[in-house]
């Protein structure tokens, strides 16, 4: 029963904190709309919780530290909240992608790829081309886009299904972007002087002027600048779309009903392109995010950028909403970021296993989102049977037949 | 011996939102055919279902032969003799006839099956109650008739005493009705008690002992069919007088708006022609429909009009322009509307909400955007303008989820928008399948406004009453191919089942159409 009530108060709290946050939520979004946020931080917190007993199984001493530690972590220090911040832009960048996609019906899970191509783009753009900043975006949003597009055009016209391509093209664009990497040595940081042997690219130390513009709050922490607005406005340009114009009302048409939007004359063929086109810029632009702001440098590897993959997770714990999806980049690039502050009690595999795990359950907020529709529902048809029960009909007796009614009510002629 | 076999007392079943079934009872007698009538959405197939083991009921509870039952799922309903015969049928196609009716129940020694012994039981089920059926026939080859006897056959190897019937004659020619009323008695002449689904009035008179009426969940009565007439099963079943004749004037055919010649087109299921050589007009001011059994190209046909399918070759011309080869854009933009079979499927997106799918066929148009952006406001003004000119009710108005509307007022939804629009010729596709009374009177009566407004409608229907009552001229399909044309007002109910099943056909039709030919 204690439990009953604790979730009872967690819900009052909750709605309140809601309601009182956005007095017109209710007018804003429909029932729908909070039952998707209530299911969103239903499944953060299980796979807190979950995550709480893998660090018990692991290590029991030290884990109400490592929780505190991970939850706290990311506004412990103004380096850590920028660091947030800084993490925030790509994956808000690739969770946009793949939520867009889903919207339209697709599932693009080569996000990884159109990054990591997009990514590339931009550093050539930089080092090569010698391009100010937002020029690389640009090459990335289009090598990112054409990235996309491939597994689109498969999709649209062969119907190939876009999952499979798009993993392949994954491992088609990781290695293309290496292979091209590891033979242009202009590219290569020891090309102009760089120490270290291994293969890396560091585009800001050769081309300045593709670095992201900070706006003076370098001053702050280098990991500042204008990459997480560049993310935020990008999101609600995507909500926009979606929401308000002919092209998102057709996107999202193809994405509920294919036949139907067939039916209504919409070319699905160019809209699945098109939607994968677009996935793909958006997640283009985050490769050049990460790599134009001058604190991490590309290295030759052979294994593919998380940050694509985390942005179905995003998606998902952002029900695919844009807007939904800025809230839950900055969740779990902020789990991820308190994630670090767990060493060196926790190593850093296990702390990657417990973010693993968060992340993972949180994309369960659909299965959340449908537990508490129906918990609702329920709720509701016990009331209607209790009223039922209580009611005059609930005589034990079958009821009167109603002939007699109705030929009293007037005689068929 | 208790005077009924089956007794279903105060059964109450609520699904979320809905009470399906509110305190219903029904009781069967030994020997009778007791007719359960209702309109789709009354709880006929909900009581059926608690009855079948599908459903557990809220409150009530059944008796068998006076004494009570649990039915936890269909196994037990079998164990109790309960068997029932689905509207669409549970047949394997690849099977034989006998295979099908012992699937489940096979004989067996040790594992290897039996089929002789089988074969003679079903050899003699079928003689005692007049069930001819192939044993060996595969049930892909034999017609929907037959594997309606196949399932009949399947309930009476299984020993069954009380059958279930739904809606068993939806997808029937009226001979096979015929048939299937004989049948029928013949199972209760051999001590079978059968409940029987439906909602046509004809049936209930031409063969049931007893009807019981339920409306919108509720019990209304059970009377006996000798003192019931049809004006007053029907008014108890929708709560008010119905008018059973489609009053419309004469038609007044003028120029044609359709025209097809020679159309062939591919089935996207086989290799075959699912439509060959197929040749019609459409004038403007008349109703022309496309009769025939379910399956016999008419999907297929509607699909190559309307651009969902492409046209393997033919040509077909929509008020003087050429569409063979449009897409389904420009055929709208040129004056199709197209009210579609399946509103799940294709007439409406069930997650949009009732503004978003009535400008479906619209929102491209300049009065509902500017520069890409949709105008909400001029969307909803629509919106509430059509809801308020055809009735349209929903919960919250404009705004509210379709999915969450009436099959009535989703199919209302889409003729509003489909008439609305600007166009010249009107496909209606089953306009009225699933929907009750009222909403078919609705349907049928917009129907003919179009037609005297001068448009073409092309209508296709299974429902022989709609069939025979709402067009101006028939065209039956056979296998693909038109094989006659009828005149409503002349031909009769036998004569349309004749062509539909292929026993008749016009001879003229056997010689092949040629550009601006025979008519």
């Amino acid at each position: 029963m204690k439990i009953k009530a604790f979730f009872a108060t967690c819900h009052a709290t909750i709605k309140k904190f809601f309601v009182n946050l956005w007095p017109n939520i209710k007018n804003l979004k429909t029932k729908r709309g909070f039952n998707s946020i209530l299911a969103s931080l239903f499944s953060i917190i299980i796979g807190i919780l979950v995550g709480l007993i893998l660090m018990l199984i692991i290590k029991p001493k030290d884990a109400f530290y490592g929780l505190s530690m991970m939850m706290s972590g990311g506004l412990s220090s103004v380096s850590n909240i920028f660091q947030v911040l800084y993490t925030t832009a790509p994956l808000m960048m690739t969770g946009l992608a793949v939520g867009f996609a889903f919207k339209t019906g697709l599932f693009n899970i080569g996000a990884a790829g159109q990054y990591t191509v997009g990514a590339f783009c931009a550093i050539f753009g930089a080092i090569i081309l010698k391009m100010p900043w937002y020029v690389d975006i640009l090459l990335a949003a289009l090598g990112g886009a054409v990235w996309g597009a491939i597994p689109g055009i498969f999709k649209a016209l062969r119907n190939v299904n876009e999952v499979i391509t798009s993993i392949m093209f994954n491992w088609i664009g990781l290695f293309l972007v290496d292979l091209i990497i590891a033979n242009t040595p202009k590219m290569l940081s020891t090309f102009y002087g760089g120490a270290d042997q291994s293969r890396t690219v560091d585009p800001v130390a050769v081309n300045l002027s593709s670095k992201l513009p900070s706006l003076g709050m370098e001053r702050l922490s280098p990991y500042m600048n204008v990459g997480i607005f560049i993310a935020i406005f990008l999101a609600i340009v995507m909500y926009i779309v979606l929401s308000k114009t002919t092209f998102g009302y057709e996107l999202k048409a193809c994405g509920y009903n294919k036949e139907s939007s067939k039916y209504a004359g919409i070319n699905a063929k160019r809209n699945i392109i098109l939607s994968m086109s677009i996935s793909g810029a958006l997640a283009g632009i985050g490769g050049a995010l990460t790599y134009l702001a001058g604190t991490s440098t590309m290295q030759v590897t052979k294994s593919i950028s998380p940050i694509g993959f985390n942005g179905i997770p995003v998606a998902l714990l952002g029900t695919s909403n844009p807007i939904g999806i800025i809230f839950s980049a900055l969740f779990i690039a902020y789990i991820q970021i308190g994630g670090n502050a767990m060493q060196p009690e926790f190593a850093t595999e296990v702390i990657d296993i417990v973010i693993s795990v968060i992340i993972y359950l949180s994309a369960f907020s659909l299965v959340f989102k449908q537990l508490i529709d129906r918990y609702l529902l329920d709720r509701k048809h016990k009331k209607d049977a209790r009223d039922l029960l209580n009611g005059p009909t609930a005589n034990g007796t079958p009821p009167e037949p109603v002939e007699a009614e109705i030929v009293k009510e007037g005689a068929p002629k | 011996m208790p005077d009924y076999v089956i007794e279903m007392l105060n059964i109450t079943k609520e699904f979320p939102g809905v009470i399906a079934n509110d305190d219903i009872t029904l009781k069967l007698k030994k020997n009778e055919i007791h007719a359960l009538l209702g309109e789709n959405g009354a709880g006929k197939s909900t009581l059926m279902s608690v009855l079948f083991g599908l459903y557990q009921p809220e409150k009530g509870t059944i008796k068998k032969n006076g004494e009570i039952v649990h039915i936890k799922n269909p196994n037990d309903a079998n164990a109790l003799g309960i068997g029932m015969v689905h509207q669409h049928f549970m047949l394997v196609d690849v099977f034989t006839v006998l295979e099908n009716i012992i699937l489940g129940v096979e004989p067996n020694k040790l594992g290897f099956l039996k089929k002789n012994e089988a074969r003679e039981k079903v050899v003699a089920l079928s003689k005692k109650y007049g069930l001819m059926v192939d044993p060996d026939a595969y049930v892909k080859d034999i017609t929907v008739g037959m594997q309606q006897r196949v399932e009949i056959l399947k309930m009476l190897y299984r020993e069954n005493e009380i059958l279930i019937f739904d809606e068993p004659t939806a997808v029937l020619t009226p001979q096979e009705i015929d048939e299937l009323m004989n049948i029928m008695r013949n199972l209760a002449k051999e001590g079978k008690s059968i409940l029987f689904i439906t909602h046509k009035l004809n049936e209930i008179m031409a063969v049931a002992d007893r009807v019981t009426v339920l409306r919108k969940g509720k019990y209304v009565a059970t009377i006996n069919v000798k003192d019931a007439t049809k004006e007053k099963l029907s008014k108890m079943m929708v709560g008010r007088s119905v008018n059973f004749n489609i009053e419309k004037e004469p038609s007044n055919p003028k120029e044609v708006v359709l025209e097809a010649r020679n159309l062939v087109i591919k089935s996207a299921t086989s290799h075959k022609m699912a439509v060959n050589n197929v040749s019609f007009d459409v004038h403007r001011g008349e109703i022309v429909c496309i009769a025939g059994i379910d399956g016999n190209g008419q999907t297929e046909l509607v699909y190559g009009v309307t651009g969902l399918e492409d046209i393997h070759s033919g040509s077909l011309i929509l008020d003087g322009h050429d569409i063979t080869h449009c897409t389904i854009r420009d055929r709208s933009k040129l004056g199709m509307s197209h009210i579609a079979e399946d509103r799940h499927k294709h007439g409406l997106i069930l997650d949009y909400s009732l503004e978003e799918n009535l400008v479906l066929q619209r929102y491209w148009q300049p009065e509902f955007q500017k520069n890409g952006f949709i105008k909400k406001g001029a969307v909803r003004a629509y919106a509430e303008r059509l809801i308020k000119k055809f009735d349209i009710r929903s919960g919250q108005g404009s705004i509210a989820a379709v999915r969450s509307m009436s099959g009535g007022n989703q199919q209302k939804a889409i003729v509003a928008r489909e008439i609305d629009k600007k166009h010249e010729l009107l496909v209606a596709v089953q306009p009225t399948r699933g929907l009750d009374i009222g909403a078919i009177e609705y349907i049928h009566k917009q129907l003919i406004i179009e037609r005297d407004k001068g448009y073409g409608v092309l209508l296709i229907s299974l429902e022989l009453d709609e069939v025979m009552d709402l067009p101006d001229r028939i065209l039956v399909i056979y296998e693909g191919k038109i094989v006659g044309e009828l005149d409503p007002k002349k031909t009769t109910f036998q004569e349309l089942g004749l062509y539909m099943s292929g026993a008749k056909r016009d001879p003229k039709y056997d010689v092949q159409f040629t550009e601006g030919g025979a008519k």
